[in-house]
């Protein structure tokens, strides 16, 4: 028999305004085996637990339930203080009276009766529990970032500054991401390539971190310090070892007519091609869908020009397996799709552009080659509007509902640079609301409008419509001046919304890291654990968690890093002792728990049983502790009832059913 | 019911969605002869001044284009809030323009039923 | 017996699976999203690790409704969990259904550790159906009355 001891956390207010704690503890009392029961403003508070700890040695107590916040709060504090207090910490439970009690109910009675009905759940719960011992797995010290951008790259350097192997997958061909992208960079307007090429040279050259490009991760197994990846390298069908990047096959390319990704589809590219000068590696990769050697079976060129010979055109896709003890998702962003909204003319004026777009057109490697023309004509523009919240802040099914957050510092950087260089174009940009928070911002916004004349007018653009003189027509409204505007402009400048990789949805699936409705990873805290996902060993590293700037990114990356290096550090881990068992007396060795076990954690092994008397060897099921996650899926599918979920018993979970339902 | 919450009952339209970005009174063909701009129908009904609405002539001078509807946002839909206007004024008048029983023999399938709305309280006089 | 509508206090038993839906829960509370004190949680590792067993129980018990809530497909934790539990209700449901215990009293939802409003508008819809549908009396066991 048991004896229990519950604990009813008045959480400050929080708890105690709609829930009458001193109740619950009274009717604690009257439960059966329960011998302890007190309320307290903080059971977490160091005088709290102490009490609890007081009460163990007192009272002799075997078992502890906390009536407080969610177990995904404090339930590890609880269950420390109950093994510093002696007793095993898994005969801990939480009755959560927080979140799914006082919360969320205003009725004072109502609340508390409630509160004393998850209670006695727990109680009714502790009574079968029984004492667990964790186990150890080691750890994996090698990490993997997924994602190849500043976020993927700033991890990487700082897990391999401690010590530590990182490998980078990266889809395309080049590492350096969007920020490879950028022309300038706000606060400060220095050159993005600049500051992010020494990085991507950095991680390049460094002894602990391998870089696959082209490479997509395709499938994950195992679990914390211990996964097992599958990375698929695509065939460059050129060789990495014998290229010399000396551009020669590039030049010679007779198919050049594939829009440039890099450049946002704003040029063309050859067939065989890097992303950009300064990629890395400087290797390039042949498009097969372009290339006319594969199409035709006849060209060659690049082949016959290479004088490395490194050109191959029988390259095959390569499967290369890994082990990890730690994965960091760093898959970035896109901007999205405006097909949806036809008012701004976007695709049927190529002198309406994205922000992204503006970049290219505004840099040196781009396809104006840095000048500020219009793609239509070429011509030098006069008059340039900026739209702001394009896609954004948007709660119709056209856009995204959450603000970009990186607009209106790179709008006020745009309208900067482009009043620098060119003091004859006007630009004015149409704004809802100017988000500048950060440090330095609002100061850089300030001086886009103070000193650079740049005109910011207080109101959204209805209508973008393209004129037959090639021009285009703006039709916005000036909600401070209260008059509609009709302006003229040569080119027009999209914000567009930001949002979260397309394939980030297939990693998070092989990760099994949740997702939220906007397809930003979710952090398994968001205020507390920022960069960790709920799944044990997955952590997140810039705009896959939710919009953010460089400066942030860079932050989270090394935040990322920090806790990835907790990690390995560690040799062994605890594992969770929440794992199956078969009932060896029951278990007819069936092998249904085995096909629904998504960790290959059952096996099945012939044991000489002793059933009642009766000895005889039998096929019996045996769970790898080390391998099994606790989920439970085998002893539903178990038809004699064998297999069974420590912690969460069969006779635990009817337990609550039954203390619910009394 | 007062005005207010008269006007939010007929229009559907939830005031409190608007962030204020203008976009409908952008998009309005008829902004220059408005009195009270879209966007304004939308914060007078949040500060509840609907007398002022009923007083002014933009009720009459929307096209029921929908503009302000389509490219909202938010999805305010201020021209429902413009239409409920026009029909508080009609109750207030106490007129019945248009007997419930003769709308079906009129209706279109491929006509929008605000459209149909807007224009027989504004024709039918 | 008769219970008048609007005095009828319904048990229900929600099982919320710990990686989504018992975060979504959580997270309705932490945003004070108010759904009806009826809803009793309790918490297991998974939706697979609800044994339909455990679902007769709380009807057995006097239960009014149950609702099984669990990670979105292709989400679960455990990979394929939540498969399993959906084909398992599936089965469950339709036999309850046809012993008369109506389907509105059984659901199985998809609750993400993001959507504490889908979790609290959920459960508000589901306590409003059993309310409609009133005490559940099929499967109760005479023998747990007084």
């Amino acid at each position: 028999m048991q004896r229990i001891g519950v604990f009813v956390c008045h959480c400050g207010s929080n708890i105690a305004a709609t829930v009458d704690v001193e109740k619950v503890a009274q009717m604690a009392l009257r439960e059966q085996g329960v011998v302890h029961a007190e309320d307290y403003p903080y059971m977490c508070s160091e005088a709290g637990q102490s009490r609890i700890a007081a009460a163990i040695k007192e009272k002799g107590l075997t078992g502890i339930v906390v009536c407080s916040c969610s177990p995904r709060m404090h339930e590890a504090t609880f269950r420390k203080c109950a093994e510093t207090a002696g007793i095993n910490p898994y005969m801990v439970e939480i009755a959560n009276i927080r979140e799914h009690c006082s919360w969320i109910h205003k009725d004072m009675t109502e609340a508390t009766e409630k509160a004393v009905i998850l209670m006695r759940a727990a109680v009714a719960k502790v009574h079968l529990n029984a004492p667990l011992q964790a186990g150890e797995s080691k750890v994996t010290k090698r990490a993997l970032v997924i994602g190849g951008g500043i976020a993927g790259i700033q991890t990487a350097l700082d897990i391999a500054e401690a010590g530590y192997k990182v490998d980078i997958v990266e889809k395309t061909p080049s590492i350096g991401g969007r920020m490879s992208q950028l022309d300038k960079t706000f606060p400060t307007l220095d050159c993005s390539a600049c500051i992010l090429t020494p990085k991507m040279v950095e991680a390049a050259a460094h002894e602990n971190i391998t870089i696959h490009t082209y490479s997509e991760v395709e499938k994950v197994s195992g679990f914390v310090g211990n996964f097992t990846v599958d990375i698929r390298k695509k065939a460059r069908y050129v060789d990495i070892a014998k290229c010399t990047g000396c551009g020669v096959c590039q030049e010679k390319c007779p198919s050049k007519k594939t829009p440039n990704e890099f450049n946002r589809g704003l040029n063309t590219r050859s067939a065989i091609y890097t992303p950009f000068a300064q990629a890395i590696p400087n290797v390039p990769v042949i498009d097969t869908e372009a290339c006319i050697k594969f199409k035709t079976g006849k060209c060659g060129v690049c082949q016959k020009v290479c004088q490395a010979g490194a050109i191959d055109y029988t390259q095959k896709d390569e499967i290369i397996t890994e082990q990890y003890g730690a994965i960091v998702v760093a898959t970035g962003f896109d901007t999205i799709k405006l097909d949806k909204y036809g008012e701004y003319a976007y695709g049927q004026s190529k002198d309406v552009i994205t922000s992204l777009e503006l970049e290219r057109v505004m840099n040196a490697a781009g396809p104006t080659k840095g000048h500020l023309e219009r793609l239509s004509d070429g011509k030098h523009p006069k008059e340039i509007v900026f739209i702001q919240c394009v896609g954004s802040r948007c709660s119709d099914d056209r856009g995204k509902p959450y603000c970009s957050k990186i607009c209106c510092m790179y709008t006020a950087k745009h309208a900067m640079l482009i009043r620098d260089k060119y003091p004859d174009v006007n630009v004015t940009v149409f704004y809802i609301d100017v988000r500048t928070p950060g440090k330095n911002f609002d100061e850089f916004y300030r001086r886009a409008v103070e000193e650079y004349g740049v005109n910011y007018i207080k109101g959204q653009v209805g209508k973008v419509i393209p004129q037959a003189d090639g021009s285009l027509l703006v039709q916005g409204v000036d909600l401070l001046d209260q008059k509609q505007i009709l302006k003229k402009a040569d080119m027009v400048v999209l914000a567009t919304a930001i949002e979260p990789n397309p394939d980030v949805r297939k990693i998070a699936t092989m990760l099994t890291a949740s997702i939220d409705t906007n397809n930003f990873l979710t952090e398994a805290h968001p205020k507390l654990r920022p960069v960790e996902s709920p799944t044990a060993g997955v952590f997140l590293s810039g705009v896959c968690q939710g919009p953010k700037d460089i400066p942030e990114t860079v932050a989270q990356a090394g935040a990322a890093a920090v806790k990835v290096i907790g990690l390995l550090a560690k040799d062994k881990l605890k594992t969770n002792p929440c794992t199956a068992q078969a009932d060896e007396l029951m278990c007819n060795g069936c092998s249904q728990c085995a096909n629904v076990c998504p960790y290959g954690a059952i096996s099945y092994e012939m044991k000489l049983i002793n059933d009642h008397g009766i000895r005889e060897e039998r096929r019996i099921a045996v769970v790898n502790s080390a391998l099994c996650q606790g989920c439970g899926a085998c002893t539903v599918t178990c038809p004699s009832g064998a297999m069974d979920l420590k912690g969460f018993s069969n006779r635990q979970l009817l337990a609550e059913v039954d203390a619910i339902c009394r | 019911m007062n005005k207010c919450e008269e006007i939010r009952l007929i229009s559907g339209v939830n005031p409190l969605k608007c962030m204020k970005c203008g976009k409908c009174s952008a998009s309005c063909p008829s902004y220059n002869e408005m009195d009270i701009k879209p966007h304004q129908f939308v914060s007078y009904v949040v500060s509840g001044n609907i007398e002022a609405l009923l007083s002014s002539k933009s009720a009459e001078k929307c096209l029921a284009c929908f503009a302000c509807i389509e490219r909202c946002p938010r999805g305010v839909e201020p021209g429902k809030l413009v239409d409920a206007a026009r029909q508080l004024l009609v109750r207030q008048r106490n007129q019945s323009l248009l007997t419930p029983d003769e709308i079906p023999a009129l209706l279109d399938e491929e006509t929008p039923q605000q459209l149909l709305m807007a224009a027989f309280r504004k024709y039918r006089r | 017996m008769s219970v008048n509508k609007e005095d009828f206090r319904p048990v229900i038993v929600a099982f919320c699976c710990n990686w989504c839906s018992y975060a979504g829960a959580d997270l309705a509370g932490s945003s004070r999203l108010a759904y009806p004190a009826d809803v009793k949680i309790i918490r297991v590792p998974c939706s697979c690790r609800v044994n339909p067993m455990f679902i007769l129980r709380a009807f057995e018990k006097g239960a009014d409704g149950v609702i099984l809530c669990g990670c979105h497909p292709g989400d679960c934790h455990y990979s394929t969990g939540n498969y399993y539990a959906r084909r398992r209700m599936t089965m469950l449901f339709s036999m309850l259904d046809f012993i008369g215990v109506e389907n509105g009293r059984t659901r199985v939802e998809w609750v993400s550790a993001a959507e504490g409003v889908k979790f609290s508008e959920t459960m508000n819809s589901f306590v409003e159906k059993i309310r409609s549908l009133g005490p559940n009396v099929r499967l109760g066991d005479i023998r747990c009355k007084n």
